[in-house]
């Protein structure tokens, strides 16, 4: 565990960039330092592997003070992934990936080897290898970053705002993969952010920091949304924040009917039965794809013209996506129903907001009944 | 006639091929010197100016050094330096070298200085030590740069080593010199013309130097 204890970083004109900090970071999970600029979060995180000394205070890792051991010691035993990635462009990407495992002293096509698996570990193709930086895209480049840091292994990583000067697809992707690999190797990683998305999106454990280096709040990101520590707080979470807070709700748990979903080839028994249950109708293919919404009266046996249905928005998955998507696709149709699919696209069912409204009332009865029960413990 | 009547004399002259005035000795000798002379200045001015650009410090020393360095005029400190040290290489020396020391301190402390810093830091944030950071992520990056200065300072060099004549030793400026107090006009164009052509090789061979030393990922992203 890295156990910041009371830090604080003075400079020699008198800014304090982080004031009398106390974290205790997590292992094996991810650690979100998050907060406007000049909130010290990036202060804090290059404390951290000594990059930047502080004036009071010391830092922990697994109960020694990081000042015991040589400086490039400590670095080495550390990943350190920056935000435009910082690559070496005079060196391949495969030996930018090999630098610490040399730096230890490995021979040259060890560390080329390990180089190799690493690419592969990232996503990214080794025909690249031989490629220097400037052919690689920027986010393909963040990925090298983040491999080069993973090189030798290292218990710890420290990512200071690695995503942020890629466009919001590409860092959709990093995002999605650094989950990926964190399932897969389990470090400790302490990982900067300005965008709260991604600090909710990413963090096991969020810090929220205030300007002039002050911790607002430490937290999971559901409790986070759920109860901010103060207006400082909630401001940041911006103010859609109960709908994000859906995201930490499985969808699983929504009743969904079938009954207002008829194939494309119903007859007409099927379809007049249909009618009875509900105002509109859902159309699927023969495969049981949805095609699109329609009145009962709209539609003749045998002869449903699809051009004439209306869009059914965006469907969700009940088994993977949370109560936020399926709230999403309510809004986006036409007719308020969601259309849930399973993995392969195949409508399972369709719900009304009248029944996601309950499902959200339930889920936040259930948490506050859970914390209550916490409380008392 | 005109010059190129002058170069053609002078250059299908057979007794201008061999012996101790001979073209192949006198322009070994100018070669000579001038490769000395840029050892020297590169052994001043590479270090100095790749640990001033790696701290980021001393560039208005640097840059003062630099205007004195090329206001002293060559021709003038080598008779004060023959003068004061009498004859040999040493008063030759002097002003070549600091004829070349500025150019190749100032452009090697701004191109390290220049050097994106984001590497830097990378590098720096992996434990590599400083020596490492600046020898092999500063250098490599700057290294286009770093040749061009010493490029400049090669061929300010070669052109001025004609003065090295001056004080009675030998290379090109022979040809120059003696020409013009024997009034021989061939001699003159030749000699000139050898300087220039040994001018361009250095060019040449620069280039060269920066397409083997230089890393294709600096070259083509730079």
């Amino acid at each position: 565990m890295i156990r910041i204890d009371s830090v604080t970083k003075r400079y020699p004109d008198g800014t304090v960039a982080v004031d009398r900090l106390s974290l205790d970071i997590p292992d094996r999970a991810i650690t979100v330092l998050v907060g406007p600029s000049g909130c010290g979060k990036t202060t804090t995180l290059r404390m951290i592997n000594r990059m930047v000394e502080p004036s009071e205070g010391s830092i922990l890792l697994d109960g020694r003070d990081i000042r015991q051991q040589p400086v490039n010691t400590l670095r080495r035993s550390m990943g350190y992934v920056i935000q435009n990635a910082g690559l070496f462009q005079h060196r391949t990407i495969l030996d930018n990936i090999a630098t610490v495992p040399r730096l230890l002293g490995w021979s040259k096509q060890k560390a080329r080897d390990r180089a190799a698996e690493l690419m592969a570990r990232v996503g990214l193709d080794t025909s690249l290898a031989k490629r220097y930086p400037y052919q690689l895209s920027g986010g393909q480049q963040q990925r090298v970053g983040v491999a080069r840091a993973l090189a030798a292994d290292p218990p710890v990583l420290l990512m200071d705002e690695p995503f942020s000067a890629v466009d919001p697809v590409v860092r959709k992707g990093l995002q999605d993969e650094l989950l990926r690999i964190q399932d897969e190797l389990g470090k400790t990683i302490v990982f900067v952010t300005h965008d709260i998305d991604e600090a909710v999106k990413l963090g096991t454990m969020v810090a929220v920091l205030r300007t002039g280096g002050r911790l607002a709040q430490f937290a999971p990101p559901a409790e986070l949304l759920s109860a901010p520590a103060d207006s400082f707080v909630e401001d940041f979470l911006g103010a859609d924040r109960g709908i994000r807070r859906l995201s930490f709700f499985s969808a699983g748990s929504l009743e969904l009917q079938t009954a207002p979903v008829v194939s494309v080839d119903a007859d007409a028994a099927t379809l007049a039965a249909r009618a009875e249950a509900a105002p509109y109708l859902l159309v699927t293919d023969s495969d049981g794809r949805p095609l699109g919404w329609s009145e009962p009266d709209g539609l003749t046996a045998g002869a449903v013209d699809r051009d004439r249905l209306l869009d059914h928005g965006r469907p969700f998955a009940p088994a993977t996506d949370s109560l936020r998507a399926a709230l999403d696709g309510a809004v986006l149709s036409p007719t308020g129903w969601a259309v849930a699919v399973d993995g392969e696209g195949r409508v399972v069912g369709v719900v009304s907001q009248q029944v996601i409204g309950e499902a959200i009332r339930a889920a936040h009865t259930r948490v506050a009944r859970d914390s209550a029960v916490k409380a008392a413990r | 006639m005109n010059v190129l009547h002058f170069a053609q004399a002078f250059f299908s002259d057979g007794s201008h091929w061999h012996g101790r005035d001979g073209i192949p000795t006198r322009l070994s000798e100018h070669v000579k010197y001038s490769l000395e002379a840029l050892l020297f200045a590169a052994a001043v001015g590479l270090p100095v100016g790749l640990v001033t650009g790696h701290y980021g410090r001393g560039g208005n020393a640097l840059a003062l050094i630099a205007t004195a360095g090329r206001a002293l005029p060559s021709f003038g400190l080598l008779v004060l330096m023959f003068i004061w040290i009498g004859f040999g290489m040493v008063p030759v020396m002097i002003p070549l070298v600091v004829l070349a020391v500025p150019p190749i301190l100032v452009t090697t402390y701004e191109a390290v200085r220049s050097v994106d810093p984001s590497p830097v830091d990378a590098a720096r944030g992996m434990g590599m030590p400083e020596s490492r950071v600046l020898l092999q992520v500063e250098l490599p990056v700057a290294l286009p740069l770093v040749l061009s200065g010493l490029r400049t300072a090669a061929i300010q060099i070669v052109s001025t080593a004609t003065i090295a004549a001056y004080v009675s030793l030998g290379g090109l400026g022979r040809y120059i010199i003696d020409g013009l107090y024997q009034r021989d006009y061939e001699k003159v164009v030749g000699g000139a013309g050898l300087v220039a052509g040994l001018a361009l090789a250095t060019l040449v061979v620069f280039w060269a130097a920066a397409r083997l030393a230089v890393s294709p990922g600096v070259r083509r992203s730079g």
